[in-house]
């Protein structure tokens, strides 16, 4: 099935509610440059492109670059680590996001039930914990807060580490905007969020895959 | 759900003014004599008959060999034993009678690979063409207590009561009954729904909704065909009455079993558990806790809040009962002052002063109802479990089986100890319907002795007395779980 770059994942997403952080496209060094001074240092550097799903297994992602001529240097090397199949590319500047805790979500299509909606616990361990709650779209709000009740890992949603609380208000409407995305756009058959980094308390989606009907 | 369906077939299913059983047999093992003994057995007041090869008697029974010789308009159910082949050209005979309501039990179908799956087919087109409600086939059959109806090939008839249930597995009718013969909360209506060829489980629970006859819908499934439309119907049934819904492969081992048993599609089971909270149904982890929560829903108000007091009359009841609370969503409140100094006024000082309320045996003749009603009472209490009823009988009951009885002041402390209990549990319900919260009794007596005049008492209530006070807590956390459903819904 074919799926969107994760510049165009996102567009469309936000298109329907779900916030996102502040990310610039750029086609050059150069650009990357300026993008990176508006953003804020320190940025993330990654090579996008409609043909490149797997960005952190082919190295493609550059983290917390600390001035312009980390970025430059890193667009230099991202843009010549292009393939050939990969089509068109670009560079995405986004903003280097830090938190101890990574939720994750998602949109799924269920042989029976159709589209659902997927919240879970994140992190290198979020298979093996399998700590997931589902819903049919379309959902409402309450629905979103009852997802998060129903995980296990509760204490992940509290203070956590010097962190404050998850923002559950933000992460409901995070959920309620993966729902209304695949309600209007009968295209989508999967979406995954991850990882949703909890930033200050607020879950951020700094990676994001959609996937489309063939 | 097949279109012609209204709900005057369902009653012809549930409250038919004659029933007729095709494929009656002499022989007391086939299921053409039994089902016709059990709707003889157990009360049912309409009109019977029957249909044979050979017409004549059988229990009394007028039985014809032409369903041509029946009198018209007076049966709305038949109850089909017959072989698969011989059914369409009786059902056409009986849709002419003016039965439009039938209950196949025969087997040879859906089930029955890929010739029985075209009669599967054939049966699904003809109760179209015929107008009937056909229920099954290779379904164990139809209970309507209201009608005293026990339309089935195996028992048990069960006490009347509340409880519409529906199973896609005839043998977890026969478990729900004998759960309502052994707890005394009894069912309005059971139907096994076989291959559910022309009628599904949401079909039957659409009609138990808007049944003046139950308050709770009971469902067993393995599988849904599609999912969409069980969860939109599913839903609006729970928003009219609590539907408690056990499902059997949940895992990946009970997903194989049940792809060979009913054929049914294995979904992931977190997103039928979304599903379930989505639409406000109640999702049972085993057979007796589906029991058990139906049965709490169709004799318990809803509790308004979280807040427990768990009353017991000896202190490791009380202390695993509040592990078993601060498992859920249920609170195990603090005890408020006010309650404290009120209880204070009634029991010596070495009651544990706090939640749970210990009695430590400081019990006197009128404590316990005292207690409950204090505690019941109080605005910030929303349920309450009750320990230890039926101690003192218990050791009645050894008193009075033994050597000494009745000397010894024997028989005095007997009547004394079983009148008792029997006050307690009557005080218990009693202060559940004076301040509409739910009031829960649980002592594994029930089960041990389930004469003894505690549980009896319980029973005598129309209520359930739960086997363990673990058991107790899952029921309430149910009650609890559909109450905040609908609050947070209503808001």
């Amino acid at each position: 099935m074919p799926t969107l770059s994760e510049a165009d994942s996102k567009a469309l997403l936000a298109a329907h509610g779900v916030a996102f952080p502040d990310e610039r496209q750029a086609h050059d060094g150069q650009g990357a440059v300026g993008a990176a001074a508006e953003i804020g240092h320190p940025v993330v550097l990654k090579l996008g492109g409609a043909a490149i799903a797997h960005k952190t297994e082919r190295g493609l992602v550059r983290l917390a670059l600390g001035d312009d001529a980390a970025v430059a240097a890193a667009a230099e090397e991202l843009l010549a680590a292009a393939r050939p199949e990969d089509g068109e590319v670009h560079l995405l500047v986004a903003p280097m996001l830090r938190g101890n805790r990574e939720l994750i979500a998602g949109l799924h299509h269920d042989p029976q039930f159709g589209m659902t909606v997927m919240l879970g616990v994140g992190g290198i361990l979020a298979e093996a914990v399998a700590d997931v709650a589902f819903r049919l779209v379309p959902i409402e709000p309450v629905d979103g807060e009852e997802m998060i009740a129903e995980l296990a890992t509760q204490r992940l949603f509290a203070d956590f580490r010097g962190e404050p609380a998850v923002d559950r208000t933000a992460l409901v409407e995070l959920l309620v905007g993966l729902s209304r995305a695949a309600e209007a756009d009968e295209r989508i058959v999967g979406a995954d969020l991850n990882p949703l980094i909890v930033v200050d308390g607020r879950p951020v989606a700094v990676d994001a895959l959609v996937e489309l009907a063939s | 759900m097949s279109t012609h369906l209204t709900p005057a077939h369902f009653r012809a299913l549930f409250e038919p003014r004659g029933v007729l059983v095709a494929g009656v047999s002499t022989h007391p093992g086939k299921f053409g004599f039994v089902s016709l003994h059990n709707i003889l057995a157990s009360g049912y007041e309409g009109t019977v008959f029957g249909t044979s090869r050979e017409a004549g008697e059988v229990l009394g029974t007028p039985v014809v060999s032409d369903i041509d010789a029946l009198p018209d308009d007076a049966i709305d159910l038949v109850f089909v034993c017959t072989p698969a082949a011989a059914n369409p050209d009786l059902l056409r005979a009986c849709a002419k009678k003016g039965i439009r309501a039938a209950f196949i039990a025969s087997a040879g179908y859906g089930e029955a690979g890929v010739e029985g799956q075209a009669m599967q087919a054939e049966l699904v087109a003809l109760a179209e063409e015929l107008g009937m409600l056909v229920a099954g086939p290779n379904g164990q059959g139809v209970v309507s207590t209201p009608a005293h109806l026990c339309a089935q090939i195996v028992a048990p008839y069960p006490p009347s009561g509340r409880i519409g249930i529906a199973s896609q597995s005839g043998n977890f009718i026969s478990s729900f009954l004998n759960y309502a013969v052994h707890t005394g909360v009894g069912v309005s209506r059971a139907v096994s729904a076989g291959n559910a060829a022309a009628v599904t489980i949401p079909d039957f629970l659409d009609f138990y909704a808007d049944d003046d006859a139950t308050d709770v819908a009971l469902a067993y499934v393995e599988g849904v065909q599609d999912g969409r439309a069980f969860f939109e119907r599913a839903l609006s049934v729970a928003r009219r009455m609590p539907l408690v819904l056990v499902k059997g492969g949940a895992t990946d081992g009970g997903q194989r079993a049940a792809a060979s048993h009913t054929g049914s599609l294995a979904s992931d089971d977190r997103v039928f558990d979304g599903m379930c909270r989505q639409a406000g149904i109640t999702r049972a982890a085993t057979i007796e806790a589906a029991y058990e929560a139906a049965a709490t829903f169709a004799t318990q108000p809803l509790p308004k809040g979280n807040r427990v007091v768990v009353l017991t009359t000896a202190g490791g009841w009380g202390v695993v009962t509040a592990d078993a609370l601060s498992r859920t969503a249920l609170d195990l409140i603090q005890l408020p002052d006010d309650l404290r100094a009120a209880l204070d006024g009634k029991l010596p000082p070495r009651w544990s002063r706090n939640n749970p309320v210990d009695l430590a045996g400081a019990e006197t003749r009128d404590t316990i109802p005292d207690v409950l009603d204090l505690i019941v009472g109080h605005p910030g209490v929303d349920a309450v479990v009750y320990l230890g009823l039926g101690i003192q009988s218990n050791q009645a009951q050894l008193m009075r089986g033994g050597r000494f009885y009745p000397d010894h002041g024997l028989e005095r402390i007997v009547d004394y100890h079983e009148r008792q209990d029997a006050r307690f549990a009557h005080a218990a319900a009693e202060a559940s319907v004076r301040y509409d919260k739910p009031v829960l009794t649980a002592t594994e007596l029930a089960v041990t002795h389930p004469g003894n005049a505690g549980p009896a008492a319980v029973r005598a209530s129309g209520r359930l007395c739960y086997p363990s006070a673990n058991r107790a807590v899952t029921a309430l956390e149910h009650l609890w779980e559909r109450a905040r459903h609908q609050q947070v819904r209503a808001r």
